[in-house]
């Protein structure tokens, strides 16, 4: 198998409420998956749990870097008591073994946030320069060396600052590079957010709503832009979006979920013409209300 | 007919010059017009101070119509002048001048003793290395070691005295016990005081906020409260006495034969002490200023700053926010230790007096004045606040005009208060509310105060 991220029977529950239930799918390397349904269907927490945010009540969230040969590892690696599994061609994580920061910083998933989260005060450039914390953290020596101005921070903070312009020329915001980034307009912002995001070298990008707030055009540009990170960088995405148009028109697997409950699950076009997707999305007639719930199973 | 209007503008200046006298005489005559005294028979007599009150009435009242027959009339003629298109002018004259500023102020602080000797006289310039100087840069050093800590990373600390009490102890007991010299116990009592720092930071690292603040606070008591019942070690209330002086590479401050002046071949004088003592600690508050500015540019300060932004885009981007803040609190904590031990030195003498929660709580108003984050606004503050007190004492002029029984120092809190109020009221985001971002691409530009966010936790 060619997967990046595998989901199987993921359980979330807040208390009483089931967020999300036995939900199992799987994201494919250098696919653009999306992950669509109606409000409150669970898609962020989804999200929270793949990056760390939140510790799933029950399932197993596994993801590969190398080979597709590590994946024979892993029933191994679920019985060891271990975050992760290193082999000479690859890496395996269990996701929801790991603390949110070390999900980006060793897994490399990098994510953006339904509502922006951009450091307001801090400059665009600077916002990208944070991104690049690790790698830079290593080259100023952990602080101890980069104090004293020993060793080679200065041209690794030089290459992180040609890092972030390379990002900031793809998302058309290099002229707006020493603006404070709460001084951008919306569309400004979440282009830089995915910027920032790619900016960690991520294997995996997780884009929370990016159109959403967008007008038209914009979603456009966006779709590109995601289209390019995808065929440019081989970087795989999950995507959370409302906006059909950009679903229907990148992604290469659609995942439905309402209620917490997986509903569908393959090809855009299939998805688009599944009785469940339609009912969960735009209802039923009085007449059919039992039938398709008796379907879906409630 | 332009009489009329101009008229009924003073009226309404008078009218409400009176309503304001009104208001002032409410508030001073319980504050001001009545005091309690002890009379020969130890019985406890209340004394009016009419001309004291009214007097107080009167500054309001003059001042009221100042501001309203001068000062507001030409606030809003400079306001409209302003408005003309002229800002790209007028911002560039005002980088220059924030540019040439912390030059300048370098120098004037390097040049300082020398400066107060030439004007007051070796005997006269004593109290204004030791008050105004010493003093001021002690606080200039807390100031920049809390601005990491609340400034940069945005974490809410007001037990910050509690690393300035271990860091002055620490090299007090250290150099009366083992006769470790000053310089030798200053990167210790620092090492101390930043361990203390990381004691502070793993129980707070889950708080934020208001909670943050008030553990920070508890922190600081039970360090003061130590220091007063572990008699054994600390000698409790009565605190330790002889702390041993710093000396130059050897040679003691003393007016014995190998004293400082004697080697040197110079008549004795406790300036050259204060004098030594004033580039110690200038030179410890340029170190914290230069490690800061450094750190800055440095991914561990972009984290902290990060930090204050937004903890949770930070995680997201894979920065561990647990080694962030417990940095900033060690870091933080150690330049107060530092702060500590000179203070130690100085002062020859510790008591747990020195260490209450008023001086996190002059320190932290001092880096709030200034504006969190910036340096030059932090050293104004300080020199404002710690000076400023101290000016009080010199002016016994004032004792000409309100009676030989007048103590101006007695005004401190009161006159702290209001220009507290008043630089709050006027610039709420500090003297210095803009941030200068740490790199740029293409131009450096200044970021406003609005944007930046305060953090606490």
């Amino acid at each position: 198998m060619n997967g990046l991220l595998q989901v199987e029977h993921l359980t979330m529950r807040f208390g009483g409420l089931l967020a999300v239930n036995d939900l199992s799918f799987t994201a494919n390397r250098g696919d653009i998956t999306a992950l669509i349904g109606p409000n409150g269907a669970g898609k962020t927490t989804v999200f929270n749990c793949i990056t760390g945010f939140y510790k799933p009540s029950e399932g197993r969230i596994a993801l590969a870097h190398g080979a597709p040969q590590v994946w024979d590892d892993l029933e191994v690696l679920t019985r060891r008591d271990a975050r992760s599994l290193v082999r000479p061609d690859g890496t395996l994580f269990l996701l929801e073994r790991m603390p949110d920061y070390l999900v980006a910083q060793r897994a490399k998933v990098a994510r953006t946030f339904q509502n922006i989260r951009l450091f307001s005060g801090m400059s665009v450039l600077e916002n990208l320069l944070v991104a690049q914390h690790n790698p830079l953290m290593v080259a100023s020596g952990y602080t101890a060396l980069g104090i004293f101005g020993i060793g080679n921070y200065g041209r690794a903070e030089r290459a992180a600052i040609a890092e972030a312009r390379r990002w900031l020329d793809l998302t058309g915001l290099t002229d707006r590079a020493d603006d404070p980034a709460g001084d951008l307009p919306y569309g400004a912002q979440r282009r830089l957010e995915i910027a920032r995001a790619m900016c960690t070298d991520p294997v995996l990008l997780c884009l929370d709503e990016p159109a959403a707030g967008l007008n038209p055009r914009e979603s456009a540009d966006l779709s590109d832009l995601i289209l390019r990170i995808r065929t440019d960088h081989k970087v795989s995405v999950l995507l959370i979006e409302h906006d059909m148009s950009v679903v229907m028109n990148i992604s290469d697997h659609v995942v439905v979920l309402d209620y917490g409950v997986k509903i569908a699950d393959g090809p855009p076009g299939a998805v688009r013409d599944d009785p469940k997707v339609i009912a969960a999305y735009l209802g039923v007639e009085d007449k059919e209300v039992g039938k398709v719930e008796a379907e879906v199973g409630l | 007919m332009t009489t009329p209007p101009a008229e009924t503008d003073i009226a309404r200046a008078f009218k409400d010059a009176g309503f304001w006298a009104l208001v002032a005489f409410g508030l001073f005559l319980p504050l001001i017009g009545f005091r309690t005294v002890q009379d020969i028979h130890n019985e406890v007599t209340l004394e009016t101070r009419w001309p004291l009150l009214f007097g107080f009435v009167a500054i309001i009242a003059a001042g009221r119509l100042l501001h309203n027959l001068v000062i507001a009339p030409w606030r809003e003629r400079r306001g409209q002048r302003l408005a003309v298109p002229t800002a790209a002018g007028v911002q560039r004259r005002r980088s220059l001048f924030a540019g040439a500023f912390a030059p300048c102020a370098i120098g004037f602080v390097l040049a300082y003793p020398a400066i107060a000797i030439w004007l007051a006289g070796a005997g006269g310039a004593a109290k204004w290395l030791d008050n105004f100087g010493i003093q001021i840069l002690i606080y200039v050093m807390l100031g920049f070691g809390l601005n990491i800590v609340v400034g940069l990373a945005g974490l809410l600390d007001l037990g910050y005295v509690a690393f300035y009490a271990v860091g002055a102890y620490s090299y007090a007991l250290l150099a009366q016990n083992f006769g470790l010299s000053f310089f030798m116990l200053l990167p210790l009592a620092g090492i101390l005081a930043a361990f203390w720092g990381l004691m502070l930071g793993f129980p707070v690292l889950r708080l934020r906020g208001d909670y943050l603040a008030i553990v920070t606070l508890a922190f600081g008591e039970i360090i003061r409260l130590v220091l007063i019942n572990w008699v054994p070690v600390t000698n409790g209330y009565a605190g330790i006495t002889s702390v041993p002086r710093p000396t130059f590479f050897g040679i003691p401050f003393n007016a014995s034969d190998e004293g400082f002046a004697a080697v040197f071949g110079l008549e004795f004088s406790p300036i050259y002490r204060l004098v030594f003592l004033y580039y110690i600690i200038l030179g410890l508050a340029l170190l914290t200023s230069f490690v800061t500015v450094r750190l800055r540019r440095l991914p561990v300060g972009r984290a902290w700053e990060a930090l204050r932004e937004d903890e949770i885009a930070c995680r997201s981007l894979g920065i561990n926010t647990t080694n962030t803040k417990l940095t900033a609190f060690a870091i933080g904590a150690g330049f107060g230790g530092f702060a500590g031990a000179f203070f130690a030195a100085r002062q020859g003498f510790i008591s747990p007096e020195s260490f209450t929660f008023m001086e996190s709580a002059t320190v932290l108003a001092i880096v709030v004045l200034g504006g969190m984050g910036s340096q030059v606004g932090v050293a104004i503050a300080a020199v404002a606040m710690i000076g400023g007190t101290e000016a009080l004492r010199e002016l016994d002029v004032l004792k000409q005009v309100f009676g030989s029984d007048f103590d101006p120092t007695q005004y401190r809190m009161l006159l702290f208060g209001l220009a507290m109020v008043l630089i709050m009221v006027v610039r709420p985001r500090g003297l210095i509310s803009t941030r200068q971002a740490s790199v740029h691409l293409l131009e450096r530009k200044t970021i406003s105060g609005t944007l930046v966010r305060e953090g606490h936790g």
